[in-house]
Parts: structure tokens; C-alpha cells; sequence
């Protein structure tokens, strides 16, 4: 406990070394990260051969909701700005992807981008009136457009789109070209093809130009401003397409869920994105699956505990985490390995 | 322009209820300098304390300072045993944490209590005011108490040390430290006195929504937008803003067609973002003053 | 002969960074001590190490008690006034409440009323201000609320952090003035960093030179005045 109140006294002293520590908490140590990858993949690859379908849907849900994190975590770990509304964007991807299998029978494959574009354009002009909003006010307005986000989905003159309260059914695809994968199997590949692109995606975009302004932005506005940034146009790009994240994210879960329905899209689902954020640690990118795995297990884990009082053990179980490690995932790896190298130098 | 009027006292009567949830939102910001998501729950714990009591006979007002008491050491015990100990976390940390208080309460309430809906009872009793439909004895009472507390606020803050000690607490801790007030103990007392005022904010809602674990999650979100339409700084704006919302709600609910009785909420969230967008410090909010 | 202030071995650091390799000094009561040194010697440090708002070790004996464990709120307590880098201002309260802040740590009233009507007679302009809100203050403006405010505290002490910061020459040397005569009229000890060497010397009484973080020099004032070597070393002047 001692050890991480004093990093972060040394992270409140010294902005760009807790940055740096929080974004790249194994260092800059390249090998680590290869060694990680390489089982990772493997793992990956074999999974769904050796465990059971059950368990292969959970794996598929987690890297859909790390999908959607690292969507909100472009935003505010890496752009400085709140959401508590990444539901709504989840549920526009969702319903756009439902909406066009179910009306226009369209292949589950093309929703995706679909889904991504629809969200960008939401997230963009959303992003618009929010850029003029800071810190708390973003997460209010934000928190605001997510309690009416199911409300919304219920309304009766969009009910012929939408199924209204009932929501809308969807049918699981199959592998294609004849490979010998079960429906499971084949959307756990198809989600994992994606998820990798889209985290390389990232990855690729926040070493760029665009991602060091983003950056630049969320450490000092003024300074970035004054470095010729524009500072507007990059804040509503950033929302429009942490948005379009979520909502892909928001197309594969309907697609591998089979069904939409309003109230699976409500507030807590914001909040359990931000939560999950914040476990993985915010500004660190791998950190989303983390939040993933966190957001899908917990509360069945609380559930074991007991019935009646998950709520309260999902609650304790997540002040825990927060009390050992303030900084999520990212901020533990980052300390350990702090006190490795202290004790080797 | 009878039913605009009707619509309009009606609204009034309904804010009443977000101004009191306004007033317990903008204290704990004040204190703190955070909303307080768990708030709404917080209050609504408290009320359950208080209907524990007054079914074992406890009398009303007994029951009622009782829950103030016990909300404001409650309060202040989660500031010393939660947040002290986090107080330099992320700020995200922070919004955890409440997110991790919101649940354990209601599940905690929902434990002991269960979930059926419970009524509580009003010690101004729910006849209508003077023979009127529009307002109920209850509903001016809920604004009575409001109106004293809000004074009582204001002459705490504007008059005594300990009131300026948390002003100065909460507008430069580093410099309050230097003069000597004990700012970690201020975060507390702020606690504390969100938590008392969110408890009786909860008993004089009860009455009108009914009694169960989930009772303040969408009141919370209609306190939100009356303190940000008053200014997050403004303890009087924040009661205003919340009868404000009130009207605004129930205009919107009769005259406009199919949108305004189903989207409710949505349309008291739109006020939310369009006064934030338009005017970023509330209608009575002291825009921060500070030189580059 | 009893010091108003030893200190003994001071160490300090920001969390990993150490800024402080066991400093020694001392205060005479009623005295001008200034520290001197570059940016980043660690004199603002030793100012912060001293009231507790960084982590420190070694020995603070404030009139002869230990006071290094003790927090920044029960230092205040015991008459150490601290006029902060960039100042402090409460800027959401009015100047008069930043005012009655720098007496939070006393309970006598009238001394409380006669001290505010001591500070507006060294500062005018905060009388005339004292109804607005502290944050439209000029920045010369804040830095007398700054001494304004350590001065209500009645302090034994004061620690005045580069009270020259940001301000045009001809106020500075007013401040100095006022600095000045309240050392002499009301026996206020002061321990100041400053960057203008010469104003500094000017005032103190007794002067160290810091240099990374350690005393590498230290005599009278008048004496490193006239030490051309020294000026030329450390002071650049």
C-alpha cells in the first residue's frame, strides 16, 4: 500500500513519467511483449478446440466488450474525455446490425463496417456539443444520454424498425467455406479476426501523427493549440470514432448474442465499460482486455458468493481491486516491475 | 391557459422533489468537488433506516432526526474508511468507487429489506392543500423543509468558521493546509452533510414514489439536471433549477404530442446538455474565475 | 543562545526524485535568513520540507521541538506562516475571507479584528478591495493577500517563497519595504528564497547558498555581499 501511494505522489509530481508509466507499464523492453504475444496467440488459437462451447461464447463476449472499451479508452485514456454513455453507441451498432439482418437481409460480415460508420457519424455529431463541456460535465451529459438511450428504443413510432419493448431476433450464421468449425467456434474466430484488427488498428493510430495530437490535447489543450492542433475538429473525430468502436463492438455482440432488445443497453452496461476501463487501466491499451474479462466474470463470481447480496459482493470485490491497485492493471504491472528492477539495480 | 397553469403548479410540485435531490448533489459537490453517483442510493438507505424505525414505533419525527444523525455519521465514515484512503487516485478511480457504493447499497437494501415497494408515510399527510387537486399538504411541506434547509445552509456557509474553512477547503486544499484547516476532516464533514440532507431529501420523496431499493435512480438523474441547470455552485440555483425541471418535465409531458409523455426523461436530459452547451456555469453558477 | 528554527541532516524527495542531501541550518529569532542558490537547488523544496508538505527525514527543531513528524495543519498551528510559490489564493472567496483564513488557527477575536486593520494599513489596496472576489486580484494584488494572509496568523515564522515572482521591479521593492519594517516593527522572523540575489541580500540578516541540494556556503549577508568571488560563483551578479 505504501509503496503505490508513493507512486502516485510521484505520478502527481511528475505528469509525463506517470504517462509513460501507465501506457507503457512493462517499459520499453520489446521482448516481454513479443513472449506475452506469441503464447497469447497460440492460446487463442487453440481455445476453442479444448474447452467447451459454453465457455468459447464468454471468451467471444469478452473480447467484444474489450472491443468496446478500447473504443472508450481512445476517448479518455488517450483524448481526455469523459463518457458514461458508450451504451448508447454499443446499442446504435447493436440495432443497426440487427435492424439490417432482420429488414434488408444483409450478411452479418457487411454490419460491421455499417455498423462503424452509423456510430461515427452518432459519435461525431454528439461529439460536436461536447466539445465545449469539461471533466464532470461530459460525464453528466454523457450519463444523461445513456438513461435515455432504452427509452428511446421503446418509442412507439420507432417501433416498426425496432420491435419496441420485444426487441428483434436474429439467427446465428455458419462457418463459411465448409471450414469444420461449430457456429460458436466460427464466431469466436470471426470476433477474434476482428478484435485483432481493430487493436492493431489502434495501435498503429496512436503512434501517428493523429494519435500524438489526440495526446496532446488530453495533456495540455492550450499547449496543443498553439502548436497549430486543432483542437475541435480532433475532439469530435476522437468521439466519433471511439463510437464507431463501441458500436462494431455493439454489431458482433447482437450477431453472437442473436437477439436485441432495449433494456439490455441501459446505464449499467455504461458504467460496467467504465469500470472495466478503469480495472484494465486507463491510456494502456492491452489493458481492455483486462476490463473485458472483468466486466463478463465478475459478477458471476459475485453470484457465487451469494445469491441475494451479489450486488454487494460484485461492489466489495471491485473496492478491492481499486484499493490494490488505484491505477487498474496497468498501474500493478507497472509497480511490480518497478520493484523488480530495484532490486536488480 | 388553465391547464398551462394547472401543468405549471403540478410541475411545481413535482420539482420540489428534484430541488431537495439538487440541494443534496450540489452540497457534496461543494464538499468535494465530484458528483456523487452513489448519492441517490446513499439517500435511499437512509430513508429505509428511517422506515425501519418507524415500524417498530419509533415516532415520526423521532425516526426522522434519528436517520439524519445516523446518515451524517455514516456519511462521514465512508469518506474516512472508502475515499480517504484512495484520496490521490485517477479521478476515474473515484467515479469507481461510487459505482462499486451505488451496488453494495442496493443490494444490501434489497437483502435486508427485499424488493417489494413499501409505502411511507408523510407527517404532513397527503390531503390537498386548501381543497385543491393540484398540490397536496405533503408537497408543500417537501418545499417548507427545502426552503429551511437551504437557508440553513446558506447562513452556515456565508457566517460560520467551519463554513469557510470548507469553502476554503474545497476552492485551494493545498493553501487551506497552510492555514491550518484540517481539509481531509472538511472532505468528511461534507460527507456527512451530503448524506444528512440526501436522507431527508429520501423521506420527504418517499411518500410520493414509494419506498424500494431502486426508488433513486431516475430522481437522481432529474437532481442532476436541477443542479446543473442552477450551477453546480449554487445551492439556491440548484433548488430552483430543480422546480424548474419539474415544470419544464411536466410542459413537455402535455403539450408535446406522443414524444413528451414517453420520453420524459429524455427531454429533462436535453435540458442537461443544452444549458451546459450554452452556458457552461448553470444559470446561476459562478463561472471559475482564474488568471493564466 | 536559543534558535528560533535548527535544522539538522534534512533530507527530502518527490516520491523517487531526492532533492535534499542533508541540509543544515538555523534561524536567530527575529532574523533575515534567505537561502540562495540556481533552479532546482532545492530551495523551494526545503521551504515545503519544513512545514510537511513533502516527504522528509532529518531534524526540524522549531524553538527547540521536534517538529518532523508533525502535519502541515499543526505546524501552522505553532506559528510557521508560509507564503507559497504562485501564491495561494483562495480565488473563489473574497479578499477579506482570505483574509480571516489566515487566522483559522486562532480563537482571539479581537486580536483577529486589530491584525486585519494592521495588514490593510501595510496594504491599502486590499482594503479597498476587500468586498471582491480574490481571484480578479492583479498578480502584485495576490502576492500582498499572500503576506496579508501569513501575517493574520500572528506567525513567529514566516517562509517566503520568491515573493518577487512575476512582479514589476517597483513593486517588489515596495513588498521588500514592507517586509522590512515588519521584521523590525513586529519582530517577524523570516526564512526567504528568492531568485534576485541582490534584493535578497539586501533584506537578510544571514545567508546560505544552495547547491544541489546541499549548503555549500554560508555567512553574514554583508559578508557575501562584498565577496566578489562568491557573487561572481553562485550569484551571477
Amino acid at each position: 500500500m505504501s509503496v503505490q501511494t508513493e507512486n502516485l505522489e510521484t505520478a502527481a509530481e511528475h505528469p509525463a513519467l506517470a504517462a509513460d508509466m501507465v501506457t507503457k507499464p512493462f517499459g520499453r523492453d520489446r521482448t516481454i511483449g513479443i513472449a506475452i504475444g506469441v503464447i497469447l496467440f497460440v492460446a487463442a488459437i487453440a481455445l476453442p478446440f479444448v474447452t467447451k462451447s459454453f465457455f468459447v461464447f464468454q471468451v467471444t463476449m469478452v473480447l467484444i466488450y474489450a472491443i468496446a472499451i478500447l473504443g472508450l479508452n481512445l476517448l479518455t485514456g488517450f483524448n481526455g474525455q469523459f463518457s458514461l454513455g458508450h451504451a448508447a453507441f454499443y446499442a446504435i451498432g447493436a440495432y443497426t446490425a440487427a435492424i439490417l439482418m432482420d429488414k434488408a437481409e444483409i450478411s452479418y460480415v457487411w454490419t460491421l463496417p455499417v455498423a462503424g460508420i452509423v456510430c461515427f457519424a452518432f459519435g461525431f455529431v454528439f461529439g460536436l456539443p461536447a466539445l465545449r463541456l469539461e471533466g464532470i460535465y461530459l460525464a453528466l451529459a454523457t450519463f444523461a444520454l445513456s438513461v435515455a438511450t432504452p427509452q428511446i428504443l421503446k418509442l412507439s413510432p420507432l417501433e416498426h424498425w425496432t420491435g419496441g419493448v420485444q426487441g428483434i431476433v436474429i439467427m446465428k450464421p455458419d462457418a463459411p467455406f465448409g471450414l469444420p468449425l461449430n457456429q460458436d467456434q466460427w464466431l469466436y474466430f470471426f470476433t477474434l479476426i476482428v478484435t485483432v484488427l481493430l487493436f492493431w488498428l489502434a495501435h498503429n493510430l496512436l503512434k501517428s501523427r493523429t494519435g500524438r495530437a489526440m495526446m496532446a490535447i488530453r495533456d495540455n489543450p492550450i499547449a496543443s493549440r498553439s502548436m497549430g492542433i486543432n483542437n475541435s475538429i480532433y475532439k469530435a473525430l476522437t468521439f466519433g470514432l471511439s463510437a464507431s468502436y463501441t458500436g462494431i463492438a455493439g454489431a458482433l455482440g447482437a450477431i453472437v448474442v442473436q437477439f436485441v432488445a432495449p433494456d439490455s443497453f441501459t446505464v449499467i452496461l455504461s458504467i460496467a465499460l467504465l469500470v472495466g476501463l478503469v480495472v484494465g487501466g486507463v491510456g494502456w491499451i492491452p489493458g481492455a482486455f483486462f476490463g473485458g474479462l472483468f466486466v463478463l466474470f465478475v459478477p458471476n463470481i459475485a453470484e457465487q458468493f451469494s445469491k441475494g447480496l451479489s450486488g454487494a459482493f460484485y461492489g466489495i470485490i471491485l473496492m478491492g481491486l481499486m484499493f490494490l491497485m488505484p491505477a487498474g492493471v496497468a498501474g500493478f504491472i507497472a509497480m511490480l516491475r518497478r520493484k523488480v528492477l530495484r532490486h536488480e539495480g | 391557459m388553465e391547464l398551462l397553469i394547472q401543468q405549471v403548479v403540478a410541475g411545481i410540485a413535482t420539482g420540489a422533489i428534484y430541488a431537495c435531490v439538487a440541494l443534496a448533489v450540489v452540497m457534496i459537490y461543494t464538499a468535494i468537488g465530484h458528483l456523487n453517483f452513489a448519492q441517490g442510493e446513499m439517500a435511499m438507505f437512509s430513508t429505509f433506516i428511517a422506515w425501519q424505525l418507524i415500524t417498530w414505533g419509533v415516532p415520526y419525527w423521532v425516526a426522522f432526526a434519528l436517520t439524519v444523525a445516523i446518515s451524517f455519521v455514516g456519511g462521514v465514515v465512508i469518506e474516512r474508511l472508502i475515499f480517504h484512503p484512495l484520496a490521490n487516485a485517477p479521478i476515474l478511480s473515484h467515479v469507481v468507487l461510487f459505482i462499486a457504493l451505488l451496488t453494495i447499497l442496493t443490494s444490501t437494501a434489497g437483502f435486508i429489506w427485499d424488493f417489494s415497494i413499501k409505502t411511507f408515510p408523510s407527517p404532513f399527510g397527503s390531503a390537498p392543500l386548501f381543497g385543491s387537486s393540484l398540490i397536496s399538504a405533503h408537497q408543500a411541506g417537501m418545499m417548507g423543509i427545502t426552503l429551511v434547509l437551504l437557508i440553513a445552509l446558506f447562513f452556515f456557509f456565508r457566517f460560520t468558521r467551519v463554513g469557510l474553512a470548507m469553502r476554503a477547503a474545497a476552492d485551494n486544499p493545498v493553501s487551506a493546509r497552510l492555514v491550518g484547516v484540517r481539509v481531509s476532516w472538511m472532505i468528511a464533514l461534507g460527507w456527512g452533510m451530503a448524506a444528512a440532507i440526501g436522507a431527508v431529501a429520501g423521506m420527504l420523496v418517499a411518500p410520493v414514489v414509494f419506498l424500494e431499493p431502486n426508488m433513486m435512480l431516475g430522481i437522481l438523474v432529474y437532481g442532476f439536471a436541477g443542479a446543473v441547470l442552477g450551477g453546480l455552485t449554487s445551492p439556491g440555483g440548484a433548488v430552483l433549477g430543480g422546480f424548474l425541471v419539474g415544470i419544464i418535465e411536466n410542459l413537455a409531458g402535455t403539450f408535446i404530442p406522443v414524444i413528451g409523455g414517453e420520453l420524459k426523461l429524455t427531454i429533462a436530459l436535453c435540458i442537461i446538455v443544452l444549458v451546459l452547451v450554452l452556458k457552461p456555469g448553470g444559470l446561476f453558477g459562478r463561472a471559475t474565475v482564474q488568471r493564466v | 543562545m536559543n534558535k528560533l528554527l535548527e535544522i539538522k541532516g534534512l533530507h527530502a524527495a518527490y516520491g523517487q526524485t531526492r532533492v535534499l542531501h542533508g541540509l543544515d541550518f538555523e534561524i536567530e529569532p527575529g532574523s533575515v535568513t534567505t537561502l540562495l542558490g540556481a533552479n532546482g537547488a532545492g530551495k523551494t523544496t526545503t521551504l515545503r520540507a519544513i512545514c510537511g508538505m513533502v516527504k522528509r527525514t532529518g531534524d526540524i527543531l522549531l524553538n527547540g521541538q521536534q517538529i518532523n513528524r508533525n502535519q502541515t495543519e499543526d505546524i501552522v498551528r505553532l506559528g510557521v506562516a508560509h507564503v507559497p510559490d504562485g501564491r495561494g489564493t483562495f480565488l473563489r472567496q473574497t479578499v477579506e475571507e482570505n483574509l480571516q483564513l489566515g487566522a483559522m488557527a486562532r480563537r482571539d477575536k479581537a486580536g483577529i479584528a486589530s491584525d486585519m486593520e494592521l495588514v490593510y494599513s501595510y496594504f491599502p489596496i486590499l482594503k479597498k478591495r476587500r468586498t471582491q472576489i480574490a481571484g480578479l486580484l492583479s498578480g502584485g494584488e495576490q502576492q500582498m493577500l499572500a503576506v496579508g494572509r501569513a501575517l493574520m496568523l500572528r506567525p513567529k515564522l514566516m517562509l517566503l517563497d520568491e515573493p518577487s515572482f512575476g512582479l514589476a521591479p517597483m513593486i517588489t521593492r515596495e513588498i521588500f519595504e514592507i517586509f522590512r519594517s515588519l521584521n523590525r516593527n513586529e519582530k517577524v522572523s523570516m526564512l526567504l528564497v528568492e531568485q534576485n540575489a541582490s534584493l535578497a541580500l539586501e533584506l537578510a540578516d544571514h545567508a546560505y547558498l544552495l547547491e544541489t541540494g546541499r549548503v555549500v556556503f554560508s555567512g553574514r549577508a554583508e559578508a557575501i555581499r562584498e565577496d566578489e568571488s562568491i557573487r561572481r560563483a553562485y550569484l551571477g551578479y
